[in-house]
């Protein structure tokens, strides 16, 4: 059965601009608009903007909202302020990832509002429902409600604040939101992001998103499509559900385990959390850098000297910012230290590199 | 609208051959070069490698993807363009200006399989 693909309300938009489009998570979405290397560097250097209106948005209401959320979230919301955001992951019980997420604090009591991965939605809609049996909590899927622009980039403060006047958000910290009602209709403004750079994402309707894209356009902040967030969420050392998160890769085998709260009294997955924690687990994500320009692409075997396999590219690239061939690879965890010396195959030859530290760019939140 | 040059020969997979008595000169066509966008990175063969027809020798990287060189003709690698490996991005500039690899052809008849700049032009269109 064909599946038809979904449009952003700034669809219309992309096209006029020229971008390359492309199927992605059942969205046609902009890959780029001129390339991805401007894009890129546009963010990293003054501000760029993403329609990033495929991401779902499902609220979570009901007496039992914390405890539910806790439940089925591995991070511990416990404690947290309104208008604070934390990152986590849903697990399935043996630990495998159903998704990475945010989970907002609202404004008001018993009310959460959780943002998934575009890939994910009816997965994860139908597993928070399922789980949601004997809570007294409403499950609400309002992804097709929301448009998101992520505002992202060194400028991204001054651009928010000259261009649509939203002053109070230059106060946001890192991970945290205000809202703002702006044509009658409430706006979320998080300071969050996914390039390793200072920046917003802004929640809309999707008629008052099309209508902040083209006053961001007309201000001259560069549209950037999803060739360019990747490029940008890698050097940060981010991972991207489906390569280095996904039902097979749990939070620990990723290094994400500083987002799964043990001392929670529990949460689905724990117990395969707390056993992989224990050391037993057979592979880990690391960062290879290799010395030549090649470069290492998803898939590529990763070997030792003698060309045993002992482990797999998950993202790769020839890094814009840092000018340097580097990659993440799930490897057997015996070659997971830093600077242990690791083979890529690229094609019909092998190129030496070395583990190093996953974040491979220096990022600049606003803490 | 992407540039095809008369006078030489195209493959399906895109490369181009100038034939020089029996020394094809092969690159990539300009349709080639703008599907690809910015190339940061060409994978050449060595001298006196051998290549196949049909077969890779070889790949083209651009910041998202890689994308192998098919050899259009079976041969002895005698020359390999070496300014490609500090600037690749000279393929983006001129694609038909900048050849990849020289072959010392082994058959010859294997053009016979490869299009003419007309076919290729309806090819791309």
């Amino acid at each position: 059965m064909e599946e038809k693909l979904l449009i952003t309300p700034l669809y219309d938009s992309h096209v006029a601009l020229g971008a390359k489009m492309s199927p992605f998570a059942g969205f046609m979405m902009p890959i780029q608009y001129t390339n991805i290397t401007d894009e890129h560097n546009a963010v990293r250097h003054h501000v760029g903007m993403f329609d990033v209106s495929h991401m779902g948005e499902v609220f979570i209401t009901g007496p039992d909202a914390e405890k539910f959320v806790n439940h089925i979230f591995t991070n511990d919301i416990r404690g947290m302020k309104d208008g604070q955001v934390l990152y986590g992951m849903m697990l399935y019980p043996d630990g495998g990832t159903v998704d990475d997420l945010l989970v907002y604090k609202e404004f008001v009591p018993d009310c959460y509002l959780l943002v998934i991965n575009a890939a994910n939605i009816a997965k994860d809609y139908a597993w928070m429902q399922e789980q949601a049996k004997g809570y007294a909590v409403t499950v609400d899927n309002q992804s097709d409600n929301w448009g998101q622009i992520a505002l992202q980039g060194p400028d991204a403060e001054k651009t928010l604040v000259s261009v649509l006047g939203m002053q109070e958000a230059a106060d946001l910290t890192f991970y945290t939101y205000r809202d703002f009602t702006v044509g009658g209709k409430r706006v979320i403004v998080s300071r969050t992001g996914y390039t390793g750079e200072d920046g917003f994402e802004i929640y809309a309707t999707p008629e008052q998103t099309v209508l902040f894209w083209k006053q961001l356009l007309e201000a001259g902040v560069t549209p950037c499509g999803l060739g360019c967030r990747d490029t940008l969420r890698f050097e940060a050392g981010l991972p991207l559900y489906g390569d280095e998160l996904s039902a097979d890769i749990s939070p620990v085998m990723a290094g994400l385990g500083m987002f799964c709260k043990m001392d929670k009294e529990e949460f689905i997955g724990k117990e395969a959390l707390a056993d992989q924690k224990a050391g037993n687990i057979v592979r880990k994500l690391v960062g290879i850098e290799i010395e030549d320009k090649a470069i290492p692409r998803a898939g590529y075997p990763v070997e030792l000297e003698d060309g045993t396999e002992v482990g797999i590219v998950t993202t790769g690239y020839h890094s814009i910012s840092l000018d340097k061939s580097i990659c993440f690879a799930l490897v057997d965890k015996a070659y997971a230290a830093l600077d242990t010396p690791l083979w890529i195959h690229i094609r019909k030859k092998t190129f030496p590199g070395k583990v190093v530290k996953k974040r491979f760019y220096q990022t600049n939140y606003k803490k | 609208m992407s540039k095809v040059l008369e006078g030489l020969l195209y493959s399906e997979s895109h490369e181009w051959v100038k034939v020089e008595g029996d020394i094809a000169v092969v690159g990539v066509s300009d349709f080639a070069q703008k599907e690809m966008g910015n190339i940061t990175y060409v994978d050449l063969p060595d001298v006196e490698d051998e290549v196949e027809a049909g077969e890779d020798f070889g790949a083209l990287e651009s910041v998202k993807a890689a994308s192998d060189l098919i050899s259009p003709v079976s041969g002895e690698v005698v020359e390999v363009n070496e300014a490609l490996e500090d600037e690749p991005e000279l393929i983006n500039q001129d694609a038909y200006e900048n050849w990849i690899i020289k072959v010392r052809m082994s058959d010859k008849a294997e053009l016979d399989a490869l299009m003419d700049a007309a076919a290729y032009k309806n090819m791309t269109e």
